[in-house]
């Protein structure tokens, strides 16, 4: 499976969601900057953290007008898998993939600390290697991170169950304790925490290898059939 | 030309932490009459004219980038000026 | 259109306009020396920056000759944007140390993050990647709202520049005493990494080469600043404000990229930050550092403001610029790389060979000035230097220890103390895991970040203890290079150099130079014996607020190397039955103690003694017994002594607890701050084989009851359930910034 980690002006997490996929998960992956006009050839795409144009504006908002994120839709229309951390769920949200928007975090600091998340839906093509309601520990870093929508939108998303991580201990004031969210089909998921930092024993979890494993089995399963 | 002033808050359904802190920290400095404090953006745009009717590409510019409709909303003043 | 009326020669002359400017009577007649005739307005404002403290070191120089400054892993000492060491495989380890006192204390905010970007420059013009920021901070008593505001926005400052630029705040320090109170200060620190064959310099070889500028455009901000932070603050300083600059991590974010990329290049001859003194510093310190001129049209400087002179121009200290000089007909190559990051690159001069600093403007020359004089012949003063009265009054005081009713009361109120208490509040806003590399967080000992793709890892610290500076210049500057090393011992690194930043009041006070000269001492006699070369530092004089001087405060960075990854070590016990030895006698030593502060609200006597063979020789053995992977926490003992200590040890579990066992006066045995200390734990059955490797005394166990117990004389003298020591610890800081806003 071939990964792509797109690349914005002020990303800084690229680095990380890189070798989180080459080293600990294994797979293929590559960088895409942000004016690239195709992602033929890619599985999976992943938008990274980090402050794309400073964050200038709103979270998110410049960056979602780049030439890549019009691929990015069509990626997401295609079904294939795509996921985006911290700056790339902001992003995600701007450019309507998701429903919501970002808020501060209540306390007006950034926060940078590892949190328990609890696994809401393992039946999602980025948590089928979690069981249903277990609670992992992945770090968050941001400074807007508190989730909102209108209270018609909340209602689809318990619905859809597309609410997939929730918070045990809200750090950030975000509605609803939810730490990520899907779109309704399924293959689009945004999420806070920052899985690509748990990929590792060493550096305190390896929590999050498992979201990265369940994409790929996943990908695999789909894969094997139409083989 | 035009001269624009965009102003950008937050939805009144939305919380604004920012402004919560800002109208707790005047309440401790005993300014009691302040109840609420809603803090935004203010944006001044300096637009040419164009063939186009300029409510209609502000109100563009505004729910494409500059103000997110899903929590924000915005108001906006024009001034005409002539270019010296 | 916006001009200034500059005033002319006779002008400057005749109503000393340069004095306003910084420069005094005598050193104006040495520029007129040097030119031969009296300088015009740029001229003079050149002079005046190149030759301020912060950018010539004329008082500290001759105090800066004392460091030991060569070893065999360093590659580059001081004089470069910052130092370099090896580090083997061809890497090296590049750090530099540097204080923003000034503007922050005027604007908190701005003045820290602009100090974060002006570090992180120093580095990546090395060509390093910037891989760590650490800070050391010193405020006033947090009881005052102007503390308050300053800590809060000081700690956002760094946090919004540092996490945006997406570089991990690692560690550092902060401590609070009422003489920093109006005189904050910012020390921030960057570590980076390197291969061997990478490293540049700031220097302009090659005639007919191209001057280039890349990054932001300048404008009028911070013109001036370099002479600012060589003034003491007054109550006018306020006025001054447009003196601080704005940072814009984004930018930088984009020029640190861009220039990792040009480091690549063969074109790029040389490269320098523009830091303090803009572009006047960075362009005549390159020309003069290669033995050459340079010659530069200020037409072509990219300027954001309209109407600019030639005098703003090569003083603004806009931020996010590079001046960079590149082969003669490269220069497009060098353009397009920087377009495809939204840069602009700009030609703006060349270097010539007849050693000159000349400057076009309007088709005017506006300044021509022999490059050597702006850049190295700056006068040096000898200042005069005088033991202070308080000095030999300390001196002579007994070490006593003050009275205790309560020994578990004392510890708890000493772990709220808030230079003790836990910093989450602080490092929980900044970015301490970006780069996926931080193996040991904020909070423990030092932070150790790995290198990737090889089983090494650095350990990296910044330490000054300066109420014992301040009691005994001299053995206050030895402990603070000591206590870097312990810290860096501790997590299972070998001390590889450091970088100073030495920050004290007005040094035209003879007892402030003479702390200056002691201090300096000190920390050569400390680096000499721990073989950790000073590679570079940064001087911050005249933090004085209304006369009174700041505790003389020589912030030590230090950077150690783990040789493999198994040998990292944290300061937390690990598991219950494990024995707890401690390494070093005690002594009654209270002078400048967190307990002496505590109970008389002020601080005297006598600094702790130190020994630096013997602290040595413990630093050497603590290591190699971690190396032989038998030691499971090792933690060194500084404020609040083993009392303070033990807790910190247990804070890392929610179940761990320890029986302790103390002999001797108990408020010695738990509070004294006796130097060269340590706390290590061992599993039973390497007992044997650590006490062959450690003269160590075995004080107690590790156990799962979730209390410190203290016996002295099989009597409990602290029974202290560790969850409510934690409490105390954690909570004290929020608490103090909450309670009263």
């Amino acid at each position: 499976m071939k990964f792509a980690v797109i690349v914005f002006p002020g990303s800084n997490c690229d680095v990380d969601m890189y070798h989180a996929i080459q080293d600990e998960l294994g797979e293929e992956v590559e960088y895409v900057w942000h004016d690239t006009e195709s992602l033929e050839g890619f599985d999976g795409i992943l938008l990274p953290g980090g402050f794309s144009y400073g964050d200038y504006l709103r979270t998110g908002a410049i960056a979602h007008f780049s030439k890549v994120m019009k691929e990015v839709v069509k990626a997401a229309e295609a079904g294939k898998p795509v996921l985006g951390v911290c700056n790339g769920f902001q992003i995600l949200l701007e450019a309507g993939l998701l429903p919501g928007a970002m808020r501060r975090n209540e306390s007006l600091s950034f926060i940078c600390k590892p949190v328990e998340l609890k696994i809401e839906n393992n039946q999602t093509m980025f948590t089928a290697e979690y069981k249903q309601s277990e609670t992992i520990t992945i770090p968050v870093a941001h400074g807007e991170g508190n989730y909102y929508c209108d209270e018609e939108t909340l209602e689809k998303l318990k619905a859809g169950s597309q609410i997939v991580f929730t918070y045990q201990q809200n750090p950030n004031g975000s509605l609803a304790d939810i730490a990520g969210i899907t779109n309704e089909k399924g293959n689009v998921l945004g999420m806070m925490p920052h899985p690509e930092r748990a990929v590792d024993e060493l550096l305190g979890s390896a929590d999050g290898l498992k979201l990265f494993q369940s994409i790929v089995k996943t990908w695999r399963e789909a894969h094997v059939v139409n083989a | 030309m035009y001269k624009v002033k965009v102003f950008v808050t937050l939805r009144e359904s939305v919380l604004d932490p920012q402004g919560k802190a800002v109208t707790q920290s005047l309440n401790s400095l005993n300014y009691q009459e302040v109840t609420d404090v809603r803090i935004g953006k203010y944006m001044e745009l300096t637009i040419e004219k164009s063939a186009r009717d300029i409510d209609e590409v502000i109100n563009e510019i505004c729910t494409k980038l500059l103000a997110n409709p899903v929590i924000e909303d915005y108001r906006y003043e024009v001034e005409e000026c002539v270019v010296q | 259109m916006l001009s200034t009326l500059e005033p002319n020669a006779e002008q400057i002359k005749h109503e000393k306009i340069y004095q306003q400017m910084g420069l005094s009577d005598e050193e104006f007649a040495m520029v007129e020396k040097i030119l031969g005739r009296t300088p015009n307005y740029t001229e003079t404002g050149l002079f005046s920056v190149m030759w301020s403290e912060h950018c010539s070191y004329k008082t500290s120089k001759p105090v800066l000759k004392r460091f030991p400054t060569t070893g065999e892993r360093v590659l580059q000492g001081p004089g470069e944007g910052a130092g370099i060491v090896d580090i083997g495989d061809g890497q090296a380890v590049v750090f530099k140390i540097e204080s923003h006192n000034h503007p922050s204390a005027i604007e908190p905010y701005q003045g820290a993050a602009t100090g974060v970007g002006g570090i992180i420059r120093d580095v990546f013009s090395m060509g390093a990647r910037p891989i760590a920021m650490l800070n050391s901070l010193r405020f006033g008593e947090l009881d005052q709202a102007r503390t308050r505001y300053l800590f809060k926005e000081v700690v956002a400052g760094i946090a919004g520049y540092g996490n945006c630029i997406g570089i991990p705040t690692v560690g550092g320090e902060v401590q609070f005493d009422p003489s920093y109170e109006g005189n904050p200060l910012v020390n921030a620190m960057c570590v980076g990494l390197i291969d061997h064959k990478d490293i540049k310099k700031g220097q302009a070889h090659g005639l007919g080469n191209t001057v280039m500028y890349v990054g932001a455009k300048t404008g009028r901000d911070g013109i001036h600043g370099a002479t600012f932070a060589s003034e003491e603050l007054t109550e006018a300083s306020d006025e001054k404000r447009p003196a601080v600059q704005v940072g814009d991590p984004f930018m930088e974010k984009l020029l640190l990229e861009a220039c990792l990329e040009l480091i690549q290049s063969d074109a790029l001859v040389g490269i320098q930050d523009m830091g303090a003194a803009g572009l006047a510093s960075s362009s005549s310190e390159m020309a003069s550092k290669a033995g050459m001129g340079i010659e530069m049209n200020l037409d072509l400087v990219p300027q954001r403001e309209t109407g600019m002179t030639a005098y703003e121009m090569m003083l603004s200290e806009s931020q996010e610029r590079m001046l960079i000089v590149v082969k003669k007909g490269r220069e497009q190559e060098i353009k397009d790389l920087f377009a495809k990051y939204d840069l602009e690159a700009v030609e703006i001069g060349k270097v010539t060979d007849d050693k000159q600093f000349r400057l076009f403007h309007k088709g005017e020359v506006v300044a021509d000035i022999p490059v050597d004089a702006l850049a190295e012949d700056a006068p040096v003063y000898h200042k005069p230097s005088k033991e202070p009265a308080y000095f030999a009054e300390f001196q002579a005081m007994e070490n006593d220890a003050p009275q205790v009713d309560d020994l578990k009361e004392t510890l708890l109120q000493l772990l709220s103390q808030p230079t003790i208490a836990s910093k989450e509040w602080v490092y929980e806003q900044y970015d301490y895991m970006v780069r996926t590399n931080t193996v040991v967080a904020p909070g423990s000992d030092a932070a150790v970040t790995r290198i990737r793709g090889t089983r090494k890892a650095l350990a990296m610290t910044t330490d000054c203890n300066s109420r014992y500076v301040y009691l005994d210049p001299e053995t206050g500057g030895k402990i603070a290079v000591a206590e870097a090393a312990r810290n860096i011992i501790c997590s299972g690194a070998e001390p590889l150099a450091i970088t100073d930043n030495l920050n004290f009041g007005n040094p035209e006070k003879p007892e402030v130079f003479w702390q200056i000269e002691k201090a300096a001492d000190g920390i050569s006699e400390a680096c000499r014996v721990l073989e950790t070369p000073v590679i570079g530092g940064n001087v911050s004089l005249y933090n004085e607020t209304s006369g009174t001087a700041i505790y003389p405060t020589p912030v030590i960075g230090m950077v150690g190397l783990v040789t493999d990854l198994n040998h990292i070590t944290t300061q937390h016990f690990k598991n219950s039955g494990d024995l707890i030895y401690l390494i070093g006698e005690t002594k009654s030593e209270f002078g400048g103690s967190e307990l002496q502060k505590l109970t008389y609200g002020r601080i005297f006597g006598k600094a702790p003694e130190l020994d630096m063979d013997l602290e040595k020789e413990r630093q050497e053995q603590i290591l190699a017994a971690i190396r032989t992977g038998i030691v499971q926490s090792a933690h060194d003992l500084s404020e609040g002594g083993l009392g303070v200590a033990l807790a910190e040890c247990l804070f890392g579990s929610e179940t761990l607890g320890a029986e302790i066992s103390i002999t001797g006066n108990s408020v010695s045995a738990l509070f004294s701050e006796t130097q060269s200390r340590f706390l290590l734990t061992v599993k039973k059955e390497h007992q044997a084989e650590f006490e062959r490797l450690a003269a160590a005394k075995l004080i107690g166990e590790v156990n799962h009851s979730g209390v410190l117990t203290v016996t002295d004389e099989s009597q409990t003298v602290i029974a202290a359930p560790v969850g409510e020591l934690k409490a105390a610890w954690r909570g004290a800081i929020p608490c103090l910034l909450k309670s009263r806003d």
